[in-house]
């Protein structure tokens, strides 16, 4: 992969984005590329939408953030409205199909869109507390910015704690990321 | 407690405050002074983290004043000391620099730019330059680094406390909210396992000794009574400012020689300015890329140089054009014509450089 | 030059005579001040720091190391030197301006912190450098530069209290007095303790004077006299407000 893959992922505070993104980054950063994690703070932190950016390259990587991303994730309403002026016509747009009423905010103008159903198969199928990692799922495939075995690396070092108490949750990881690969895949 | 912080050499993942944690426990500091202000918080949650393990202290001050003066009193004690502040902390903070650039006490804070004026926003912006380098009443004796990556912010954190304590003028690291906040890789070093010699600080005041017997008491002051005695100093401040001048200044450059536009930028900017130098170069447009360092001295033959070597400049920053008045006052008397790209508190990514260049080429 | 036999060996005689106005409440505070350090033997180890105001005539009056700072500033500098150097002995000389005007964010906070310093405040209830303004200090009635009709308290409030204020803010071990050039040896005595706390590493130590300023007063040496031990100690009363318990029995 030569360029660099822009990403942004937006959501309602809780739903984990940030630590998607952290865990990517550092994904990419174990297989020895550059990576660059910035996360939107600020007042509006509090209470209001949640943009992770990242960004992964073979190369340097310049601006910490960036105007259009190659693909975006929004997981409610208001995080789609926020993240369409990031989006152009090279842009992947993917949301959650759970999102009510969404359709008419949903970006015009980019290179593809599609809704992935991540809120409702954490609930039925894995676990709610799983959803962010179906997303993480989700961007790895939509994006082949890190191999899935990195993935799996960057879990263990970040929750491995958890999983040492609780084995049974390692493996809930592992399907909920295999989940958000097939999301894409079905979708694509 | 006596335990290295650092070992051999390791590559890690960091945001930028912890990064700024970690060189100042490389540089060997003795203790931080601070006060709450975003974006360089965790520079003391990391700090308050580590530090004890090594010996080393922290005071949480009442406000940036007396975060600032309270480091004074540190290194007046002998100790390197250091505080961290953005924003409207950085106005606080210049009235302590200015007596620290007075009385020649080897201070160092890290700034990490916020959205100004005033509160404004607590995310970014490259618009404390002009305080950073001229803040305060008084003439510009500091030193500016202007950090652009991670490793940058390591290398330069340790440098900021020699530097101080060699020229003993005040010293900062100038970063910014997306240097602060931003996860990036570098490599952290023991600076000595390096080579690199680590200045020694020395007692101001409270010394060893008995006064009258083997030492004399030691006043130190501000004030002067007459026009004369402060024209004196000041001068003789700034000549030995100047003197010192071309040790310090460093600046980074790339494709200047037969450029026919200069993207001059500085800090977390530059990294667009020189993604975008070499894309253009890539597409066969004659660009090139001037960056200076130390924002104060300022790189100021060298810049003349390469404005002088080229047909246009454009000058790029998150500020409403305070790296411009810089770049304007240092090459007064040319007529390279300067174009600009100003975008107060928001960032600057290559493609809107790339752009900008193509228009005007 | 011959050496004055009263002056206190930690007195610095090249600068003497000092540069205070004739009849200023400072001399009498510094040689207060002057003998404590000498009795208690700890010339060697005091960083002095003096504030902006009459209190930087001090910069180089006591043979101690000394730096005078800016106006408020002189706490948190010798809070940061004592933070930084626990042995040293580190006493802050200030006026009730830089104390409890501009600075006093940093007197409450070293107060609340319970910082192992010594503050030292001379009170003549006005700014007497700057050319004799109205101070948190001044009386009721008193007039000033800036109150030249006497100060309204009921437009512009009552006269700062000082130890009091520091005494309900006082941790545990701090030691908090109001003296009076009136009466140097009760004010040695405090001056003493406040330095022995700060020794004992028990706490925050603080004690006001109340110092005459006849330039600005405008008065003559029996209405300077009479001000301060009448009409100041009225509305501030002297004694001791917060004794820590090992000084109890000094």
């Amino acid at each position: 992969m030569g360029k660099t893959a822009k990403i942004a992922l937006a959501g309602e505070g809780g739903q984990g984005v940030q630590s998607v993104a952290e865990i990517l980054a550092e994904a990419a950063y174990e297989e020895g590329r550059e990576a660059i994690y910035i996360p939107n703070f600020g007042v509006e932190q509090r209470g209001g939408v949640s943009i992770a950016y990242l960004q992964i390259s073979d190369q340097p990587i310049g601006s910490p953030k960036f105007q259009k991303a190659d693909i975006v994730v929004a997981l409610s309403d208001r995080a789609v409205i926020r993240t369409q002026r990031y989006v152009d016509e090279r842009t992947t747009f993917v949301y959650d199909t759970s999102i009510e009423g969404v359709e008419e905010h949903l970006p015009k103008n980019a290179g593809r869109v599609f809704g992935i159903p991540a809120i409702e198969v954490s609930k039925t199928e894995l676990h709610p507390r799983v959803f962010n990692i179906i997303i993480m799922g989700a961007v790895i495939r939509a994006t082949e910015v890190v191999t899935l075995d990195e993935a799996k690396t960057a879990i263990e070092k970040k929750l491995g704690y958890k999983f040492d108490e609780n084995p049974k949750l390692r493996e809930m990881n592992y399907q909920a990321l295999e989940a958000g690969i097939a999301l894409v895949e079905k979708a694509l | 407690m006596t335990e290295k912080p650092i070992q051999g050499e390791r590559k890690m993942f960091l945001t930028g405050n912890e990064v700024v944690a970690w060189a100042a426990l490389a540089a060997k500091v003795d203790i931080m002074y601070g006060y709450p202000i975003t974006p360089q918080n965790e520079i003391m949650h990391y700090w308050t983290r580590m530090a004890p393990k090594y010996g080393k202290k922290f005071l949480q001050t009442e406000d940036e004043l007396s975060a600032g003066f309270t480091t004074i009193g540190g290194v007046l004690a002998g100790k390197k000391a250091f505080t961290a502040t953005a924003g409207p902390g950085n106005t606080l903070m210049q009235e302590p620099i200015s007596m620290a650039e007075m009385m020649r006490i080897p201070t160092v804070v890290v700034i990490q730019q916020r959205g100004g004026p005033s509160t404004a926003t607590v995310i970014y912006s490259q618009q404390e330059v002009t305080m950073t380098t001229y803040g305060g009443n008084g003439e510009g004796f500091r030193v500016v680094y202007s950090t652009a990556t991670h490793q940058e912010l390591f290398d330069y954190t340790i440098k900021a406390f020699n530097t101080a304590w060699k020229y003993r003028f005040p010293t900062f690291v100038l970063g910014d909210g997306y240097q602060a906040k931003m996860r990036e890789s570098l490599h952290i070093y023991d600076p000595e396992e390096k080579g690199i010699k680590l200045v020694e600080p020395t007692p101001t005041l409270s010394r060893p000794g008995q006064i009258g017997v083997n030492r004399e008491p030691n006043h130190i002051r501000n004030t002067y009574n007459t026009e004369e005695e402060l024209y004196q100093i000041v001068m003789g401040y700034a000549k030995e400012y100047a003197e010192i001048s071309p040790e310090i200044i460093e600046f980074q450059e790339q494709d200047v020689d037969d450029a026919e536009i200069v993207i001059v930028s500085h800090g977390v900017v530059s990294r667009a300015a020189l993604a975008a130098t070499q894309e253009l170069r890539k597409a066969g447009y004659k660009v090139g890329y001037f960056r200076p360092i130390t924002l104060r001295p300022f790189p100021t033959e060298r810049m003349r140089a390469v404005a002088a070597n080229t047909k246009k400049l454009l000058v790029v920053e998150s500020a409403l054009g305070q790296l411009n008045k810089l770049v304007l006052n240092e090459i007064y008397g040319l007529t390279t014509p300067i174009e600009t790209l100003l975008k107060p508190g928001v960032g600057v990514t290559s493609e809107e450089i790339v752009t900008r260049i193509k228009s005007l080429l | 030059m011959t050496l004055n036999p009263q002056m206190p060996k930690c007195w610095r005689v090249e600068s003497k005579p000092h540069k205070f106005c004739p009849g200023c409440g400072h001399g009498l505070v510094l040689k207060a001040l002057g003998e404590a350090i000498d009795e208690l033997g700890i010339q060697d180890r005091v960083v002095f720091g003096c504030d902006i105001g009459c209190s930087l005539l001090t910069w180089d009056f006591f043979d101690v190391d000394t730096v005078q700072t800016h106006h408020g500033r002189t706490t948190p500098v010798i809070t940061g030197l004592k933070r930084a150097n626990p042995d040293a002995i580190g006493i802050a000389y200030m006026g009730d301006g830089g104390g409890y005007a501009i600075g006093s964010q940093h007197l409450v906070n070293a107060a609340a912190r319970n910082e192992k310093i010594t503050v030292i405040l001379a009170n003549n209830t006005n700014y007497g450098m700057t050319g004799g303004q109205m101070a948190p200090t001044t009386l009721p009635g008193q007039k000033t530069e800036t109150s030249p009709y006497g100060r309204d308290a009921e437009d512009i409030g009552y006269p700062t209290q000082g130890p009091e204020m520091v005494a309900a803010i006082g941790q545990k071990g701090a030691y908090v007095a109001r003296g009076t050039m009136a009466n140097i040896r009760q004010l040695k005595g405090y001056f003493k303790k406040a330095l022995q706390n700060q020794m004992d590493g028990t706490g925050f130590s603080f004690v006001e004077a109340l110092a005459s300023c006849p330039t600005n007063w405008r008065t003559n040496a029996k209405d300077t006299w009479n001000f301060v031990e009448n009409e100041m100690s009225k509305y501030f009363a002297v004694g001791e407000l917060k004794v820590p318990d090992q000084l109890k029995e000094v």
